[in-house]
Order: C-alpha cells, then structure tokens, then sequence
C-alpha cells in the first residue's frame, strides 16, 4: 500500500505556497472535459462541489438526503474557529496550529494541520460574502468566543446554529452552481460502490432511493465527503441517515482506513432515557461554563437530588481537577462521568447520568441572568425529558459525537487509490485523536473551498485523461453486485429489522469499544461482532421490494456495513496499546487515571487494508514527524 | 399510554392513498413521536409488513426532514417544534390521532408520509444566493453590518426548509418560505447588488412549481417551527412590487 | 409593457392589485355610509346631496368609472387566485385543523361572493330601481327625486331591511380581514406599526357595520319615519 503523505518540504509556513505553485493547473478551457463526482453535500461535499464547478469542472454532486441542505453539518451548534486575531489577544495562524495539533494528542500530520490554520481566515471571509449571519458586536463588526478551553477569543458563531448557516452558506453557492447547469445534483441518491478502472477511481455506483434504479456513473475523478461513522455506536448525535458505507465499500476497493479506533465523545448530551431511544441530543458545552457536575458521594442512593446535602455530594470534577474544575476537555469530561457511573453512583432511572447543577449559578446570577446565557438550551433540555432545569438538575451523560478516523489521505487529500480524494470527517486528516470544539466545520469547509479546488487539479492534469464508460465491464460488474446485495436482503426473509441489529452490535460497540476499552473486553467484542453479522446474514425482514422507496432496504445496506467495520474498529482499539485523545485503553492510564500515550511505539496513523472477504485486514504505518510541536504529556490538574 | 393512529398510507405517486388505523400499545411518555412511530415500524416489519414511511434524520429540530401533519398541525400541537421534538407527554390515554403527510401540487407524496420538496431547491437555485466565487471575498470585517440589521438577517436565515408553512397554508402557499430567504439576503449589505433580480427570479420560480398565493391568514408563522415572522412577506410583497414598478 | 403583463400575472403582482382595489372600494363604501347617513339629518338634507351627486354627472361618472373597474378588477384578481388556491392542494387532508386563522381570513371569498350578490341587488333596488320601481318615481316637495322617502319605504318591509343586515355583517366580515391585511400585502408591516395596522380592521368594519345598520334598524324602530304626503 502507497502512504507517501506527499508533504511538501521548506518550512511549515511555506509549505502550502511553495506547493500551491508547484501543483500542475488545468487550462481553463479544458476544465469543462473533466467530470467529478463529488459524494456527499455537507459543508466539505457542497464547498467542493460549487467550488469546483465555479472553475469550470463538469460536477455531479450525491447526497441520500431529499435536499443537499439537510446533510448533518447543519446540526454543529457552537461555532467555526479561525485564526483572525480579530480580538487582538495573541491569536495567530501559528497557535491555532499548534493548538490542534496538541488537542488531537499528537496524532495529526503537522503539514496538513499548519494549512488548516492558515486558510481558517480565508473560510470567514467567504462565509460572510456568502451573507452568513454571524454574530456582530454593535459596532458592526463580528464578535468571537472563546470556546472549548481554549486560551484565546477564536470561535465565530451564529447564535447556537454555526453549522446551519455555514450549510446553507454552502449549499447557497452549490445551488447558484446547479441553477447555472454546471452542478448536476442527485438527492436521495445513495452511493453503493466505488469503481475503479486501472487501478484509478473512475466512478460510483448508485442506489435512486425513490425509483430503486441502480446506476453507474463514470468521470475523471471521484470525491468523498461523506462524513464520519459515529453511527456504528447506533446512539450517537449523528442523524439517522450518517452512515459509513460509502468509504467503507471504498475500503473495501483498496482505499487504506486510518485510526478507526478514534471517536470522540462529548460529554454533554441528553441520557438515555429508555430502549425505544433512537438518537442523543447534544446540549452546547458551554452549560460547563457555570452548571457543576456532582453524583452522590454513595453508591445505591436513590433519593431526589434536592434531598441530598451537600455532604452527601460529590463534584468530583472539581475534587479530582482543581484547577480546571467542571471545564475539563471532553474526554476527560466522559471518562470521569463513565467512572462515577460505573460505581454505582449514576443518577436517573437508568443509573446512567451525572448531575449538572445550577442551583449555585441561579443563586449567584440570578434566574434571569442564567436565563439568558442559556435559555434556549433549557428550553431544549425541558422539551426533551419534561423535567424543569431551573427546579432540578440536569442530567447528562456523554454520548458519541465525532469521529477523527477517516479513509487515508496525502497532503493532496487524495486516498491511496489514485484519483479518490476524500473531504471533512470522511478523512483522518487533520484533528488526530481528538478534535477541538469548532474545528469540524473549519476543516470541512477548508477542505472543500480551498484545498482541493487545487489540489483536484494537479491529479487530472497528470492523470491519462482517456474517458471511461459506464458500458465497460468494471461498471457492469459492480451494478451486478450491488443488485445482488439488494436481492439477498430481500430474499432472507428473517424475523429481526435491520434497526434491531444495529442496536445490538451499538450496544456491543458502547459497552467494548466506547469511552474506555481494554484487551478483554475487546477480544469479547471481536467474538460477539461476527456472531451478530452471522444472525445479521440469516435473520434479516426487510419487506417490501427493490424497486421502490424501501427505507428497511437503505438501512440494511448500512447496517452490514456498519456490521464489518465494527470489527476492524475493534481490531484497531486492540492493537493500539496506548491510550490518546478519544481512545482510551484502560490498562495505560497514570496512577492518577490519567491518559499514558506512548509515543515511542504508536505516533503513527494506523492504515487498514482490506484482504479480501473472510481474511484478517492489515494494518499498515504512517510515521509522523514533529519538527515544531513539542510533545508533552496534556494536564489538567 | 395507548393511543390509535389514523395514518395516511400511500404506496406511491400514482396510488390514491388512505387512511390506515393502527393501535399502538405501552407508550412510553418519554418517548419522541417519531420514536413511537418506529415502535410501530419494528412491529409492522416483524409482521412482514411495509413499515410507514417517514422522512427524518437529524432528529434534534434542525434540518428540516422531518414533515408531518399530526391531527390537521404541522409538526403537531406544539409551538415552535418539530415532529422530532415532539414528544408523547404531548397525549393522553386513548387519544386518536391523525398523521398525514404535507398536501400539495408542489409537494408530491413519493411514500406515505414522505413528500418531494424539491421544489423548494429550485427556488434556492433561481436566486436564493449571493454570487461570490470561492476566493473572491474581501476580509470580513472590511464590510460592518448594523447588529440589528445581522440580527433580523439571522431571523430569516434559520429557516429550516421543512415546508411546514406550505402544508399550514389554506392556499398550499410557499411565500414564508421564499420570504424568509429574500428577507435574509436583503437585510444585508452582501444582498443588495442582487436584490431586485433574487426578488423576481425566486418569485417567478415560486408561482411555476404550482404553489398557491397569499391570504395572509398567518397560519404558516403559527406552524414555522423556528417561528420565521409573516414580517418577512411584506419586505418580499414591497420587493417585488418595487423592483416590478422601479429601475 | 412585458413588466406589465408579467407582474400582473404573478401572484404577488395580482395580490397587490386585490389590495389597491380594496382600498378603492373601501374608500367607497365609507363614503356612500357618510352621505347616506345625513338621512338622519332629514329628508332635505339626504335629497339634496343626492341631488347634488347628480348636478355634477362629470364628478359622477368618473367617480363611478373607478368604482367598477376596481370591482371587476378585485373580483377578476381574487377568482384567479382563489383558483389557482384550489388547485394548490388537490388533495386535501383527512383532519382538517386550523391553528389561529380567523374564520373571516379563511372564508374570503364567500363573504366577498356574497356580498357581491347583494352589490347586485342593491343596484336593482335603490340605483336602477327595477325591484321597486314605485319608490323610484317619488319625488319631494321640491321637486327632487325623494331619495329619503325611497330608503325608508324600502327599509320599512322587514325582508329588505333583513337582507341589508346580513349583507353589512358579510361586508364586516370580509373586511375585517381584508383592510388588517392590505397593509401586508402592499409590504407594510413593522413591529412599530403592527398595534394599529391589526386593528385597522376590526375597527373599520364595526364601524361601517354601526353606521350602515343604524339605517334599517332606526327605520324598523320607527326613529326615522316617512314625511307628511308620502304614502
């Protein structure tokens, strides 16, 4: 397997310039003989795809959604950081690099990070001529927050809906690109293969979700951008819809998968509050700002929250971490959550949740001060569980949030499969084991703006240029395949929904794979997990047929993906023998519970080749090279 | 709780459609509707039968999938809420209740409650826009915008797209829809060299897709669940006569 | 003039012209409640502004020609749109549910009908005087058509006056929504303004449903009686 990351040489601040110029161009009267296909229309696929179509490509844009502007980036709540320095406090594009570079526990390439930050302060400048509403101060000019831990004022924001209003920022441009004809858009169209024509990724196949019509499509270059697999967990803060089979049937097509094992979970979301739960909510982590986090000091205790004595409490944050106190950063946040649970002492009917208090803030604020820093959410919160969090605590718990793993890419953004470049979530590029708050939709919209408008350019213009065509025989044999597929799942005619299945391999994946992991509990997962496939392959209802809207027959073509890739998460948890960021392995921890990293034997990217159905992956190596950051152990004592 | 559900079912765009009971049993109240109607799935599809079509996906009230009339209200009962967010506390014991899908000329039914919107993308398409090239933006802050101005602009712009004012409309109008974009672009300063052709393009487009016109009875500000005001129609009404009547 | 036709055609463009015709109509109707109302003045004062309207037929006729064209225009429009209303939503839901729309803002279109039905009426009835053409030839002792013996007379036969009552309330209705929602259509709607602006409505048609019924009713109660002569 090819891994040249491609990063270019010259000092980290010039590296992206000196490349810029030495990346091959595409004449402009040429661009419009390249056709891309461009998967997915969240803020990387449709930047991407409105971007590239504004040179002069000819686009073909997929999203399984009914309209481009419902992709799940439309959900991101707090905010996009760039390093403007706008509120004069130290900012710079230097700091915010090394700021992501040290949040994702050392496990981001350097290069790829340093351009994130630079083109940051290009993504602002583009989102408000696009007329993207961001917050202002009343001199007119946009008002910045700071936002999870961090040290300087960087975060732009449009109340509590960032990711909406950058989406449909982007969709506005994809839009303008499809009224114009350069964009031709396919909604409720689902990618089900990748094809590959000598070794080159040369096109997709897709499922029409309303016609059930499988259909191939052939270009010059194929893009994914179709976000993160959080939903392998089942409960996440995913949308229904998130799935992972596009890059994973890329994967299965020799794109290499790094660092599955890396998934961030937030540690502010709403519990769980029975079986029929479907989704987590998110609740913006800024409620840490003043809400305290305790559980009672006693295991079994059952009482109301109000009858407990503040002897009988304990805010273990602030006991175990004075001087970060209830504003720890997320994985911290969950693990110690997961811990008091895990005594005995979880709050709610299910045992499962940690109170967040704010009793002292009203006391201290005011009701209507608390009111208004977090009305909204309350509200939220009330809708949700029916309870009031003015009169009792709140009760969170962490949930799956973000995934960092993603299909391997160089520099270029392009796979190990030449000629599939692969955008946002859907890659592992950028945010190394752990990301920073606001810094999904910065690099989505990095990405998909001012990335690979470039880099796309310097593969076609090397590229053969022959055009292929759906006739030829690779097309032909990957429709056959995917009809397959569909004809099996139809034909199994078992007792258990596709739904069911995914819930007991989520529940697999949470109890063995989730916040903390070790080598046993893993090795369990890896037995139950082809187990769960195997019943998944005999037990299987999807009612209904082929040829029409079949939302069972959608979900059991994600859910057998999710079904394999669980596994190889697994495999990836297991033999990453560490602990960083999002992953944390029980057996390296401090004596304090604190992260052990180790860094002699694991500061790589962990790439996955697939061996073919029934063989074991193989794991390959990215080393990675710190010239500018220093490592050091993170603490937050 | 126990509740009867009187579904629309529809098994395409050519088939007539009605209205199907179903008794749903053990409700817990915790639950979200669309969390009950997946209950209800899970036992259809153990019986072998189609479960109920239904378009969602974020499932946290913003982007605007989900779509559904629950006892004759968008999104149901609730105020600034949508079916995702609606939960079963919101019923009681025995209740009857009714779920159809949007009812429009411009919105086709594709699958029992699932509807095809796409006609709101193309009024997007005609013009909901500003034309700026990737790469073409000064710095953001080289351009202030009055706070009132961004505030009322982000009023407009939260629209989530579900059609809920479409299927609130008597007239199956989508003129909140289209409003509530006109408004957002015309509101800053980013808007202005388009603003007479977005006004005209989109409303052109509007009337094409087969939507009907405005009585202002207001119903579809009542249904928005991200409560978008009527306000916005009378900066579009004044827009378009404007730029019909001026240069 | 292709901005001509194309506004018109949109639905915007015909809305606005719906609201410019209603003001008109508006206009008129709050003056013919004006000049009617003198009949409490007596009957000189009543005869002699009707004389007066037909002293000057050019102010007459001009003001008429306006007046019809508005009509046909606000009728011709809301027909259009009503249809195409129709045919917005060809299936229409099984529970039907309104969350807030006053019934009169959803019944537009029958209450205009009907109104409209008695426009006609009261045309043949006090204008062209074809369904009492007795009271038409009256003429008072000055020599002036008698206008006011005319409305009393007519008003004094309690299927009329009842007729006339359900019509006002009808026109009360129809525009208590329409004026509360002209300002809107014509873009003028502003949080300043929206008090006065929503009650604009209400308050204008209890007052031409006050006025305009205090005709007939005073006439049944015996408060207006006919003068000495007529019978």
């Amino acid at each position: 397997m090819n891994l040249d990351a491609k990063i270019p040489s010259g000092p980290i601040a010039e590296k992206w310039d000196k490349h810029r110029f030495n990346l091959k161009v595409v004449n402009p009267a040429n661009k419009r003989k390249y056709k891309v296909l461009v998967v997915g229309s969240g803020l990387a696929g449709a930047s991407a795809a409105a971007s590239l179509a504004e040179l002069g490509y000819d686009v073909d844009c997929f999203c399984f959604q009914d309209s481009p502007r419902r992709a799940h980036s439309i959900a991101a709540q707090g905010g996009i950081n760039a390093a403007k320095n706008y509120q004069n406090d130290g900012d710079s594009i230097y700091r915010l690099f090394y700021d992501t570079v040290k949040g994702g526990d050392y496990r981001a390439r350097e290069a790829n990070v340093y351009r994130l930050a630079q083109v940051s302060n290009n993504i602002i400048d583009q989102c408000v001529a696009q007329g993207v509403p961001f917050a202002r101060d009343y001199g007119g000019l946009l008002a910045n927050r700071s936002f999870g831990g961090a040290q300087v004022s960087r975060t732009f924001y449009a109340r509590g809906q960032t990711g909406q209003q950058l989406l449909l920022g982007a969709y506005s441009a994809l839009s303008r690109q499809i009224g114009a004809g350069k964009v031709k858009m396919h909604a409720r169209t689902e990618m089900l293969d990748l094809v590959l024509v000598d070794g080159h990724a040369r096109g997709i196949v897709t499922r029409n979700l309303v016609s059930g019509k499988i259909q191939s499509w052939a270009g010059d270059a194929v893009i994914l951008a179709t976000g993160g697999y959080g939903n392998v967990f089942y409960l996440s803060t995913n949308a229904k819809g998130c799935n992972v089979t596009a890059a994973y049937r890329a994967y299965k097509r020799g794109a290499g998968f790094a660092n599955p094992c890396f998934t961030q979970i937030h540690p502010t979301c709403i519990p769980v509050s029975g079986d029929y739960q479907s989704k987590l909510t998110l609740m913006s982590e800024s409620l840490r700002n003043d809400g305290r986090v305790w559980v009672p000091a006693e295991g079994g205790d059952k009482r109301a929250a109000g009858d407990i004595s503040e002897a009988e409490r304990d805010y273990y944050l602030e006991r175990r971490y004075p001087s970060f106190g209830n504003l720890v950063p997320r994985d911290v946040a969950s693990r110690a959550a997961k811990k008091a649970c895990d005594e005995g002492r979880g709050v709610g009917e299910t045992g499962l949740g940690v109170y967040l208090d704010f009793a002292d803030a009203i006391n201290r604020l005011g009701e209507d001060q608390v009111r208004a820093r977090y009305g909204n959410l309350f509200h939220m919160y009330e809708k949700i569980t029916g309870e009031n969090p003015y009169q009792v605590p709140m009760r969170i718990y962490p949930a799956v949030h973000y995934t960092m793993g993603g299909l391997w890419v160089d520099y270029n953004l392009m796979s190990n499969v030449p000629g599939l470049h692969v955008l946002g979530e859907a890659n592992f590029s950028d945010h190394g084991a752990n990301r920073l708050g606001a810094s999904a939709l910065m690099q989505g919209l990095a990405d998909g703006y001012f990335v690979i408008p470039y880099t796309i350019g310097d593969y076609l213009a090397t590229s053969s240029g022959d055009k292929v065509s759906t006739e030829q025989q690779e097309f032909k044999d990957a429709e056959a395949q995917a009809n397959q597929q569909v004809d099996k799942f139809l034909s199994i005619g078992g007792k258990r929904s596709p739904d069911s299945f995914h819930k007991e391999l989520g529940k697999i994946m949470w109890e063995y794979c989730g916040m903390a992991r070790n080598e046993a509990g893993l090795k369990t997962a890896l037995e139950k997990i082809p187990a769960l496939r195997e019943e998944f392959w005999e037990n299987l209802s999807v009612p209904g047929s082929g040829a029409d809207f079949n939302t069972t027959l959608e979900k059991a073509g994600r859910v057998a993906d999710f079904l394999e890739f669980g596994e190889m998460m697994c495999n990836d948890a297991l033999l990453r023998t560490e602990s960083c960021g999002g992953h944390f392995r029980e057996e390296y921890q401090s004596e304090e519970g604190e992260a052990l990293r180790d860094d002699e034997n694991f500061c790589h990217g962990a790439i996955w080749e697939y061996s073919g159905a029934g063989n074991a992956p193989t794991r390959h190596r990215e080393e990675l090279e710190f010239e500018y950051v220093k490592l050091t152990q993170r603490s937050y004592k | 709780m126990n509740l009867t559900l009187k579904v629309w079912r529809q098994s395409g765009p050519q088939d007539k459609g009605k209205i199907v009971d179903y008794a749903v049993k053990d409700i817990n109240s915790h639950m979200s509707f669309l969390e009950m109607l997946d209950v209800l799935n899970e036992e259809l599809i153990a019986k072998g039968e189609e479960p109920i079509a239904f378009d969602h996906d974020c499932r946290e009230g913003i982007c605007g999938s989900c779509s559904m009339m629950i006892d004759g209200i968008p999104h149901g009962p609730d105020r600034g809420t949508t079916a995702c967010q609606l939960h079963m506390r919101r019923f009681k014991d025995g209740d009857v209740v009714y779920v159809e899908p949007w009812q429009a000329k411009a919105f086709p039914v594709i699958k029992d409650l699932v509807v095809d919107r796409s006609a709101f993308d193309r009024i997007i398409q005609s013009g909901g826009f500003v034309s700026i090239n990737t790469g073409n933006a000064q710095d953001a802050n080289a351009l202030p915008v009055n706070k009132d101005s961004a505030e009322a602009a982000f009023d407009a712009a939260a629209c989530i797209g579900c059609g809920a004012c479409v299927a609130a409309c008597p007239n199956a109008s989508a003129m909140l829809f289209v409003a509530a974009k006109v408004s957002h672009l015309g509101k800053l300063p980013q808007g202005q060299p388009e603003r007479a052709k977005r006004v005209q393009s989109m409303v052109s487009t509007m009337d094409t897709e087969g939507f009907g016109s405005c009585t202002n009875t207001f119903e579809c500000e009542a249904a928005c669940p991200k409560e978008i005001s009527v306000t916005n129609i009378a900066q579009m009404n004044r827009d378009y006569m404007q730029s019909s009547l001026g240069d | 003039m292709s901005w001509v036709r194309k506004t018109v055609a949109s639905t915007i463009g015909a809305k606005f012209i719906v609201a410019l015709t209603g003001i008109v109509l508006v206009g008129f109707v709050i003056g013919h409640m004006l000049g009617n109302l003198q009949i409490f003045l007596g009957q000189d004062a009543l005869n002699n502004y009707a004389q007066m309207l037909h002293n000057t037929p050019a102010l007459l006729w001009s003001a008429r020609l306006v007046l019809i064209l508005s009509f046909f225009a606000h009728i011709g429009f809301t027909i259009k749109l009503t249809r195409q209303n129709r045919l917005a939503r060809p299936q229409t839901y099984a529970y039907q549910q309104s969350i807030q729309a006053p019934t009169s803002s959803r019944t537009m279109i029958f209450s205009g009908l009907l109104v409209l039905s008695f426009v006609i009426y009261h045309l043949l009835h006090f204008t062209l005087g074809v369904t009492h053409p007795e009271h038409k030839s009256l003429v008072d002792s000055m020599g002036r058509p008698d206008v006011y013996s005319m409305v009393v007379l007519g008003f004094q036969n309690i299927w009329v006056s009842l007729s006339y009552i359900v019509a006002i309330i009808l026109l009360g209705l129809h525009l208590s929504h329409g004026v509360s929602s002209l300002w809107q259509t014509l873009g003028l709607n502003h949080v300043k303004y929206n008090t006065f602006i929503k009650a604009s409505g209400p308050v204008l048609a209890l007052t031409l449903v006050a006025g305009n019924l205090s005709m007939p009713v005073a006439v049944l109660l015996g408060f207006l009686s006919l003068p000495l002569g007529v019978v």
